[in-house]
């Protein structure tokens, strides 16, 4: 977020005090905790593991998808790509009437999730191309208790979140603890974060928790771009075929230029 | 059907080359510029990126027609677009992918096309109009570049075209009307994403198609170079053909044919592991679709614009920043005139050329990693030090290219029979 204002010395016009303006409004929040984030833990992700994206399929339909649609995914193809058929998505993913072909829609509407949350929850489709699995891993481990947010919780990640910990049930709820000095007048400033300590239990263990995320993230990294698998498959066979192809233009090339002296 | 007589008779295909070619110059248009072209044999691997250059233009040309069966120039409809050709069309997401690939694999094998031409004197007589349209082509292909960007309709995409047409404000005068007569509306909207459309799969790609084939057709008039930028049409045999000339076909066809497979190889590389390319070749803020609300964390152009955008940002004045960006790519018209050696090859040249040549490459890498980086003070220092060489490349060219030790140019070709 402190990158933003790269353009600020340099031009002007109306558009660019916009970009600078915009850019400062989103830069000043993430400020004071921008330092703290530290570093993004790795998701381990592996999209050929289709139980693990069948949970994570599971888990986004019953945790997310309230608030959170995938436009560009159709049910169908969510059955063909999980190892699924079609009865069994009807039966164990959808619950409102849509039909296989149909996109994973929701029924909030964009204004009235505006009067809720303050913004209208993104569609996810593409989040994980957009941000990275790692991201989003660490994303939802790190919501800690914070009363002066509206949802009570703040995010490490994504400071000042509007979104609230849906998976507190599961998780419970965590407190971040801070080390070094704290001054009443500059605290967000000089403490760091350390790390988080689990204030109340959930229904899962930590390492329970942690499972159910990496499926969730996990099949969030299949939707950003289903044909993932198919495409490295398909990528190898097309390189045996150039290196074949290769072979003979080679030896080719190699018995037409004996002429040449 | 009488079969008694074919031998005697010619065949029915060459019959038909007959008919044509006293209707139309086939079989000369063949032989003039493919199986009697004769090309030096001396080539090396820096001569596979012109031929290389071809075949991505004619990739970039067949998939974007596929691409534009389904894209949908609108605001409201074009990133969903590029999603459904992800998704839903059938191998849709092969032809979007080597689009992408194949506008940045267009740039790599376009600057080490250039490269090899300042290495070995391309650009100097009687090749001046081969490399003038050789820049035009470069020129062209970045607009086409920078239309292109903005189709997807990506959030960088949104604030890139943002920021680049802006950059035509710092015009005195008329700055601020030519931006908006360029955007055809007071902000990057839907009539600036049709606009670009229409430039991108018409307007440009047809001035592409003709360049190139002026490009060729003056090579083909002159002759190519060679590694050692000797003229072997000076030489010439009894048979009246340069003696260290060879047909480009068969012997660069099927030479060059190596060439595109290990180029397709490196190609699918990227297209089927890593399409993305760690975010250099399609960049993340890119999967969040345009937001004139929201501008992505980090705006940089393209890595192919970096070495440009470095430049403009390491000079504090804006008029200034862009008149020298814009100079960074004029200055390269002029290579043919401000190059004052005797020799063409930097085979032949001393160390002075060979050290300028060096410093300018080191320059132009330098710039396009600090193009992308965010500018921080020493940054923007090192693109300051970066730009000055990059410029003393092209000012001092006169002085040095004529002061440097030259060596003595060989009749002949160095060719060594494999």
């Amino acid at each position: 977020m402190k990158r933003i204002n790269v353009f600020a010395g340099m031009f002007s016009g109306k558009a660019l005090s916009l970009v600078c303006s915009v850019g400062l409004a989103l830069a000043v929040p993430a400020l004071s905790s921008a330092a703290e984030g530290g570093k993004l833990q790795e998701a381990h992700v592996d999209v050929t593991n289709t139980a693990s994206l069948q949970r994570g399929a599971r888990n986004f339909v019953n945790y997310c998808m309230g608030c959170h649609s995938l436009r560009y995914v159709r049910y169908n193809r969510l059955a063909a790509d999980l190892g699924l058929s079609e009865a069994q998505v009807i039966q164990n993913l959808m619950f409102t009437g849509e039909r296989p072909s149909d996109t994973m829609k929701i029924a909030m509407r964009s204004d009235d999730a505006k009067r809720w949350f303050g913004t209208t929850p993104p569609d996810l489709s593409l989040i994980a191309r957009a941000r990275g699995a790692n991201y989003l891993y660490s994303f939802l481990k790190s919501f800690y208790v914070d009363p002066t947010r509206p949802t009570g919780v703040n995010n490490l990640v994504m400071p000042n979140t509007a979104m609230p910990h849906i998976l507190w049930e599961l998780q419970g709820y965590q407190k971040a603890v801070y080390e070094g000095e704290s001054d009443a007048e500059h605290s967000a400033v000089r403490k760091t974060f350390k790390e988080f300590e689990l204030a109340d239990k959930g229904k899962l263990s930590p390492a329970e928790y942690d499972q159910f995320v990496r499926d969730t993230v996990n099949f969030l990294t299949y939707v950003g771009e289903p044909m993932q698998i198919e495409r490295r498959n398909l990528g190898m066979r097309v390189l045996v075929f150039l290196l074949v192809f290769f072979l003979f233009a080679y030896f080719l090339k190699k018995e037409y230029w004996k002429d040449v002296k | 059907m009488s079969s008694t007589m074919q031998g005697a008779r010619p065949s029915r295909l060459s019959a038909l080359q007959g008919w044509i070619d006293q209707r139309f110059p086939m079989t000369r248009l063949w032989k003039e510029h493919v199986s009697e072209y004769y090309a030096p044999k001396n080539f090396n691997f820096w001569y596979y990126f012109g031929s290389l250059a071809l075949v991505v233009l004619v990739l970039q040309i067949v998939t974007g027609i596929f691409l534009t069966m389904n894209y949908k120039p609108s605001a409201a409809d074009a990133f969903a677009s590029v999603e459904y050709i992800m998704r839903d069309v059938e191998w849709g997401w092969l032809i979007r992918y080597m689009h992408s690939t194949g506008a940045s694999a267009f740039f790599i094998v376009v600057y080490l096309h250039m490269f090899r031409g300042l290495m070995y004197g391309s650009h100097k007589t009687p090749r001046e109009l081969v490399w003038l349209f050789g820049m035009l082509i470069y020129l062209c292909l970045m607009a086409e570049a920078f239309f292109g960007y903005l189709l997807p309709w990506g959030n960088m995409s949104y604030w890139g075209a943002q920021v680049i047409v802006s950059l035509f404000g710092a015009i005195p005068g008329i700055g601020e009307s030519l931006v908006e007569w360029i955007r055809g509306d007071y902000y990057i909207s839907d009539i600036t994403l049709n606009r670009f459309f229409a430039l991108h799969v018409i307007a440009l790609p047809i001035a592409l198609i003709f360049l190139v084939i002026a490009h060729i057709l003056a090579l083909h008039e002159v002759g190519s170079n060679n590694p050692d930028g000797v003229e072997i049409k000076k030489l010439k045999g009894p048979d009246g053909h340069p003696v260290d000339g060879i047909p480009f076909h068969p012997y660069y066809t099927v030479k060059d044919l190596v060439g595109f497979i290990v180029f397709a190889a490196l190609f699918s590389c990227v297209v089927f592991f890593a399409p993305e390319m760690g975010g250099y070749f399609l960049e993340h803020a890119n999967f969040d679709a345009a937001d004139a609300l929201r501008t992505p964390e980090h705006i940089a152009p393209v890595w192919y614009f970096t070495p440009f955008y470095a430049i403009l940002r390491a000079v504090p004045n804006k008029l200034l920043g862009v008149a020298l960006m814009g100079g960074a790519v004029v200055a390269l018209f002029f290579v043919p005139w401000l190059d004052r050696s005797k020799v063409k090859s930097v085979r032949y040249r001393g160390w002075l050329y060979r050290s300028f040549l060096i410093a300018f490459a080191i320059s132009f890498v330098g710039l396009g990693y600090l193009g992308m980086q965010p500018p921080t003070t020493a940054y923007t220092n090192a693109a300051r030090i970066l730009g000055a060489v990059y410029f003393a490349f092209f000012i001092l060219m006169p002085w040095y290219t004529k002061a440097d030790q030259t060596k003595p140019v060989p009749d002949r070709v160095t060719y060594e029979a494999h």
